[in-house]
């Protein structure tokens, strides 16, 4: 009963982490499925979501629903003018400049943000705006965190789903995911499509952000590297570009990294997570979900 | 034996069948052309030919061996060569070497000969170009061997394809659409130019074409497809004639 | 001996640079720091163009090449390790065999993630040097003296000028030779349209595991010669900043030109040792966050590098 209960135990808190990944990996699949470009500074904007929403608790003490609402606009902020700055430039360029770009961003918000001037190269202690209280079911107990980044999610996503296949700004960016010169042709504004897009994921990433901060209170300027590799290892297990893929993704991922740091070493933790990269990239590269597509 | 027999060859893309149960063959020293309204499948015949499809059903077959379901490389090396219609030239690479790439790719030279420029490679590397040159010179593009393949106006581009399809010694050359996109004067040169060919290097050829004055002139025999299927086989006189032909294409003249 | 033939004049050249260089050490104008920084860039040179051949020429982009000079490094320190090894000459063989071992590393990764499209295949290989950066972490839980994340000290400095230049030239040799051949040409074909490739006979599977694998095998080589010079390994030192140095070097100098990846290569170290001279500590950080401007502008400038494709006459590394 007891290693039931652990492993219980471990799903839960598999599940706290995967529910951060799934909303990161999801703006890593919106962002791939309009413009096939990996923005390799997602985790990065992550990072920052954390931080601003540090700043709001911290230094101006902003009431909650505040702090979502402003965390979540000024990384869209963000999301879009890297857009605009760095990789709207280079529409049409080989993809491999564009990856060179997307790279170089991300060490330039890193190490920018690490600058004593801006945020601080040094680890901070995220305040938690209210205290923990774990509820014990038994066999499991779960925390209040733990209920609020459940809660959060499933509302986002949901709230996704509903953007993107019911409305019609969902319709327009499924149409500029399958084809941008199509669905040019039909009237729809491609640039307007990217930049939302952009936004909305980046969106979900500050919100990953503030609900990271509340999960691991510890932020760090280079914190989002890690969750944003994994993260986009999640979207790829999924099936890049499909929104349900994403999802599935980060939690599988969040699961199997919560499991083998419990069960085998968390020093191998990292490890085993790019050994199912490989495997997923190897025998079903186009993810769980996804079609097996003809190359030529 | 027939340079080329398909047989029952099909493949479908989602909803759309591309190729439907087509069967020909085209037999040796003979110029087929193989021609169609837009979207007829003609290219996709090719890819089929030359691997870069794998077919859904049927069977093809080049000098007695079946090749149905080969990769590109190894359908290349057993002597097909094809242009594209759409022009891919190596964009970065000279006009010689363009040439070189299939000259060089029948030749065996491992590494170690590259690295300590053994005197095989040595000899292998100069008979390459001067192999080469031969061919640029006949199609009178030597002059231009040192400029950038991608520098070269459209017209002299699509004749570097054919040379570099030539260069690979094939047994089948496989042409898509050689005068797309050029002028009345430029597609003359290049019927003589592909008389010339047929004539010195005796080889098989099968023609995507649309220019009717073109493909006329220089098939032998011609196949009609449309939506994917054979509607006609026959010469140029009888093709000309073909009922089914002539609706095919709407009206459009037959000019020669 | 034709191996050396067509490189005459690039030997010619080398020799010069190499008694420059041999007279400025000696005359003690330049301190200890500086003479290694000077065969330090001398090193990067020779694993930038492990990663020329496999992205400048091929096209396959590698964010993971700092993992196989990581290799290298780490093998063929063990081995000195091991065999009580001190003298280059006994050192030859291990250096040999730390490339060959990345190299080999490099075919079997390169088996399956070859095949992948440009973006996935950058995640696979960055997937790949991560897994190694966690590996090397960990190492002192196989064998202690690897230090894992304590570090690997002790090892022993053999590398100096003499062996640093005999091996960069034979190498720089080696390469051109190969790049001029049959196989630099399909490279180069593969760079620009695989599928064209292959329908002109170019088994392309063949070519890249090829590239590929020199590639890894250059970068091992370069590691080893590393550990020898500043006798002390961290994890910390192969990773993905590391790997984005050798990508700089490349883009920089040109790619598909053996000549860019040797002036980029001095440029660059010189460029970041200039800046960690010329700016007060405080500042130095900042580096890192002009470089990342510098990599966007430079591609949206100068995509391909400063000697795209050239080759330096007076060098003695074009064709002749």
């Amino acid at each position: 009963m007891e290693v039931l209960g652990y492993l219980l135990q471990q799903l839960v808190n598999g599940l706290q982490l995967g529910a951060i990944y799934a909303l990161i990996a999801l703006g890593y699949t919106m962002v791939y499925g309009v413009l096939r470009l990996i923005n390799f500074a997602h985790g990065d904007i992550f990072m920052f979501g954390s931080f601003v929403a540090y700043y709001l608790i911290a230094k101006w003490q902003m009431p909650l629903s505040l702090v979502f609402v402003i965390t979540m606009a000024a990384t869209a902020l963000l999301g879009l003018v890297v857009e605009k700055v760095a990789y709207k430039p280079l529409r049409g360029a080989p993809r491999i400049s564009l990856l060179i770009t997307a790279v170089g961003v991300s060490l330039f918000l890193e190490y920018f943000l690490s600058l004593d001037s801006m945020f601080t190269p040094n680890y901070i202690a995220f305040p938690r705006p209210f205290d923990v209280v774990a509820y014990d079911l038994s066999l499991v107990a779960i925390t209040n965190i733990q209920l609020i980044i459940f809660s959060v999610t499933a509302a986002s996503l949901f709230l996704l789903y509903l953007l993107v296949y019911r409305s019609k700004y969902g319709r327009a960016m499924r149409a500029v995911a399958h084809n941008q010169e199509t669905a040019s042709l039909v009237g729809i504004n491609v640039d307007a499509v990217i930049s939302f897009t952009f936004a909305v994921g980046t969106a979900l990433a500050g919100l990953g952000g503030i609900l990271y901060g509340f999960a691991y209170p510890q932020i760090n300027v280079f914190m989002g590297i890690m969750p944003g590799i994994k993260s986009f290892i999640a979207a790829v297990l999924g099936g890049i570009g499909l929104v349900h893929g994403a999802v599935l993704g980060g939690l599988v991922i969040g699961v199997s990294e919560v499991f083998v740091s419990a069960f085998l070493s968390s020093t191998l933790r990292d490890g085993v997570i790019f050994v199912i990269l490989l495997l997923v990239l190897l025998f079903r590269p186009n993810g769980f979900f996804g079609k097996r597509r003809e190359k030529v | 034996m027939k340079a080329l027999v398909v047989t029952d060859l099909s493949k479908g893309f989602g909803g759309v069948q591309a190729v439907d149960n087509l069967s020909f063959s085209v037999g040796e020293h003979e110029v087929v052309g193989l021609i169609g309204p837009n979207g007829a499948g003609k290219t996709t015949v090719f890819n089929l030919l030359t691997g870069f499809y794998r077919p859904d059903s049927g069977a093809i077959e080049f000098f007695g061996k079946n090749i149905t379901r080969m990769l590109p490389f190894h359908a290349a090396s057993l002597g097909m060569a094809r242009t594209f219609q759409n022009i891919r030239l190596f964009a970065s690479l000279t006009v010689l070497k363009n040439v070189l790439v299939p000259i060089l790719g029948r030749i065996g030279y491992g590494p170690h000969a590259a690295i300590f420029q053994s005197r095989k490679y040595r000899e292998a590397e100069e008979a390459a170009v001067e192999k080469a040159m031969k061919l640029l010179d006949f199609f009178h593009l030597s002059l231009k061997a040192d400029h950038l393949a991608a520098s070269l106006p459209y017209g002299e581009q699509r004749r570097l394809e054919l040379v570099r399809a030539l260069a690979a010694d094939p047994k089948l050359l496989l042409i898509d659409e050689p005068g797309a996109g050029m002028n009345p004067r430029e597609v003359r040169g290049l019927l003589e130019d592909i008389r010339e060919v047929k004539k010195t290097f005796g080889l098989t050829v099968l023609v995507i074409e649309h220019q009717m004055g073109l493909i006329m002139n220089l098939s032998d025999r011609l196949v009609v497809l449309d939506f994917g299927e054979k509607i006609a086989e026959g010469t140029p006189e009888e093709i000309r004639k073909d009922r089914r032909v002539i609706e095919a294409y709407l009206g459009e003249e037959f000019t020669c | 001996m034709t191996f050396l033939k067509g490189a005459k004049r690039f030997l010619v050249v080398s020799a010069v640079a190499y008694i420059l260089l041999k007279a400025l050490f000696l005359s003690g104008l330049a301190t200890e720091y500086v003479q290694q920084v000077v065969l330090y860039a001398l090193v990067m040179i020779i694993a930038s163009l492990g990663l020329n051949v496999i992205y400048g020429y091929t096209g396959q982009f590698s964010l993971g090449h700092a993992a196989f000079y990581g290799i290298g490094a780490y093998v063929s320190a063990c081995l000195t390790h091991a065999f009580a090894v001190d003298s280059v000459y006994a050192f030859l063989p291990i250096l040999l065999f730390g490339g060959l071992f990345s190299g080999l590393i490099g075919y079997l990764i390169g088996v399956p993630i070859l095949k992948l499209r440009d973006d996935f295949l950058a995640i696979a290989t960055l997937g790949f040097g991560m897994l190694v950066r966690v590996l090397l972490d960990n190492s002192d839980k196989v064998a202690d003296v690897v230090g894992g994340s304590r570090g690997f000290i002790g090892i022993p400095r053999i590398t100096n000028l003499e062996l640093v230049f005999v091996v960069l030239v034979f190498l720089v040799v080696v390469t051109r030779n190969l790049i001029f051949s049959k196989y630099g040409l399909f490279w180069q074909c593969i760079k620009d349209d695989e599928l064209a490739s292959t329908a002109f006979g170019i088994d392309t599977g063949r070519m890249k595991s090829m590239a590929f694998t020199y590639g890894c095998f250059l970068a091992g080589v370069a590691g080893g010669l590393y550990a020898h010079l500043y006798t002390f390994l961290h994890p910390s030192n192969f990773d993905l900043l590391k790997s984005i140095d050798f990508l700089v070097i490349v883009i920089v100098g040109g790619m598909g030109s053996i000549t860019g990846t040797i002036f980029a290569g001095l440029l660059w170290v010189g460029f970041i040792e200039g800046l960690r001279i010329a700016l007060p500590s405080g500042i130095l950080e900042l580096r890192w966050v002009f470089i990342p401007i510098f990599l966007i502008i430079l591609m949206m400038l100068r995509p391909y590098g400063l000697f795209a494709q050239k080759e330096s006459r007076f060098l003695g590394i074009d064709k002749t």
